[in-house]
């Protein structure tokens, strides 16, 4: 039921691997805390790949858009990878689809992100 | 589990997400039995979450003392799920809608809107206390929303 993240440094980029539920409660927490310490560390181009993500509620979605803001207000780039198309539907009837950017393959994200 | 007649069955639950995970896997179980397809399965039982988790956090506010009810009924052309709490009641046109422009970058406040995007009728009953949300899938429709 939970969620699992992983990450890992790929050319100046972090990209979470996520999997799981992202809902109300523990995984929405994860997610805040891991955002949060990857911007403590000053890494703030970071890549969500959520190509393992089985279900997000309403409260995951709103995570999702509270960490696009929070990175975007620091400076950094927050960007989405491998929608599942449930996630896709859900983000497309929230008309958030659109105010995330969002990728489909990890090799062109990388190249996407502003490199100083 | 406090009562079952007929198909009707209705819990009453403490409110914790471990009450709300339960009324989910009753909704996704319950449309499953009765036949709709995955794409329905989810939306069904996703909306059936968010009201629960309205019940759970915004109605009764985790408070130990209050209860979420959730009954479960299929009538034979439709699935009817009535979710109530003991909060302090919600008026749902009081909502911001989530769509608009300036609320799209909130954290919060699209769990009634996917509530009423997943079901074919969301109906609100202001108890004394609390709010009764009732949600209804017709039976044999096309597949709406997402």
């Amino acid at each position: 039921m939970s969620m699992k993240i992983s990450t890992r440094q790929v050319d100046g980029i972090t990209i979470m691997d996520l999997g799981g539920r992202i809902t109300l409660g523990e995984g929405s927490v994860q997610l805040r805390d891991s955002v949060r310490d990857l911007l403590a560390k000053g890494q703030k181009k970071i890549l969500l790949n959520l190509g393992e993500v089985n279900y997000i509620d309403s409260s995951g979605i709103g995570e999702l858009v509270s960490a696009y803001t929070t990175v975007r207000n620091q400076g950094g780039e927050l960007k989405l990878l491998n929608l599942t198309r449930k996630v896709h539907d859900l983000l497309q009837i929230t008309k958030l689809y659109t105010v995330f950017d969002v990728k489909d393959d990890e090799a062109s994200a990388i190249a996407s992100y502003a490199h100083a | 589990m406090t009562g079952q007649q007929a198909s009707r069955v209705t819990y009453t639950l403490d409110s914790s997400l471990d009450s709300v995970n339960k009324v989910e896997q009753t909704a996704e179980q319950m449309a499953r039995k009765a036949g709709v397809d995955e794409d329905e399965i989810f939306r069904i039982s996703m909306a059936v979450r968010e009201a629960a988790v309205n019940a759970v956090l915004h109605g009764n506010a985790y408070d130990p003392e209050k209860r979420m009810t959730a009954s479960f009924e299929n009538t034979g052309s439709d699935l009817v799920i009535r979710i109530t709490d003991e909060g302090k009641g919600l008026d749902p046109a009081t909502l911001p809608d989530p769509l608009a422009p300036e609320n799209l970058l909130r954290g919060s406040g699209r769990g009634i809107f996917l509530i009423r995007s997943f079901m074919d009728e969301v109906h609100f009953k202001q108890l004394h206390p609390g709010t009764e949300l009732t949600l209804i899938k017709h039976l044999g429709t096309a597949p709406t929303g997402a």
